[in-house]
């Protein structure tokens, strides 16, 4: 699986360049996550906007990535399609997780709320 | 598959289709997570050329990779093993039945899918116990039955919003 990433001001933006995070997915996705937050600072948004599938086990490594990070830093995602919006929704892990409608957002809000 | 022709697909028999439904899909697959990807692409191409509109169609999609992951990954647990799948059209909704040879479910009842518990820590938050929530939330008339030494599980989906 693919990940990109840009520096944002106090922040890094990661994309998954791929269209799904499911089961056949989850590990490499977790451990590609976890070389990437090494080291990024302390806001780290994922761009989840080409992301057009993920299942239980998607959100089980995106729920371990928060956790891998949440000591020192913080996860927050972007650029949700509606088929993964469902799949936070119901399970209810939006309600502990911030989500921003895309992740240029995530930077520019931040700054005009400043 | 011809949306006008469902019962020209060789692998289904005319005489295995009941007569208020419309058979829509046949699959045996291996148990594995990569032939569940393969099966999924082929269930949505397959809904998408009946009409099927997206947002059924993911959440179809979502439904069978749970259910289809888990028995790759709990009823097999990695060991080689056969899936059939069936998708009938009936009236508004598409019914499935899901039969596999592996594991029966604990204590021979499917799990219950509660809302996991997030009032906590983030360290402490669950990171699986998700899928059979998803499963309960976006089926209707879920159905397991342990039959011999298989687990067979039915449920129905709205085919429209």
């Amino acid at each position: 699986m693919k990940l990109t990433s840009e520096h944002r001001d106090d922040g890094l933006i990661v994309r998954v360049e791929a269209s799904r995070i499911d089961a056949a997915a989850a590990v490499q996705f977790k451990d590609s996550m976890r070389r990437i937050v090494d080291g990024a600072p302390a806001r780290v948004v994922l761009d989840l906007s080409q992301v057009d599938f993920m299942d239980s086990s998607g959100l089980g490594a995106i729920v371990g990535v928060m956790k891998l990070v949440c000591a020192k830093r913080r996860l927050e995602l972007a650029g949700l399609t509606a088929n993964v919006r469902k799949v936070f929704r119901i399970t209810r892990i939006d309600t502990v997780i911030t989500i921003h409608s895309t992740a240029s957002e995530a930077f520019d809000g931040l700054k005009h709320a400043s | 598959m011809r949306p006008d022709a469902p019962y020209a697909d060789p692998d289904i028999p005319e005489n295995e289709a009941r007569p208020t439904s419309e058979c829509c899909l046949h699959l045996a697959i291996p148990g594995s997570m990569q032939a569940v990807r393969g099966a999924l692409a082929q269930v949505v191409r397959t809904l998408a050329l009946q009409g099927v509109a997206d947002e059924q169609r993911g959440t179809v999609e979502l439904v069978l990779a749970e259910v289809m992951n888990n028995i790759s990954k709990h009823a097999y647990a990695g060991a080689c093993g056969r899936i059939e799948l069936d998708i009938a059209r009936d009236g508004d909704d598409l019914s499935f039945s899901v039969v596999d040879d592996g594991r029966p479910m604990p204590c021979g009842v499917l799990p219950r899918g509660c809302a996991a518990e997030l009032d906590c820590a983030v360290e402490d938050l669950p990171e699986g116990g998700f899928g059979w929530r998803l499963i309960r939330e976006l089926t209707r008339d879920l159905v397991y039955l342990r039959i011999g030494e298989r687990n067979h599980l039915a449920f129905r989906i709205p085919a429209r919003a």
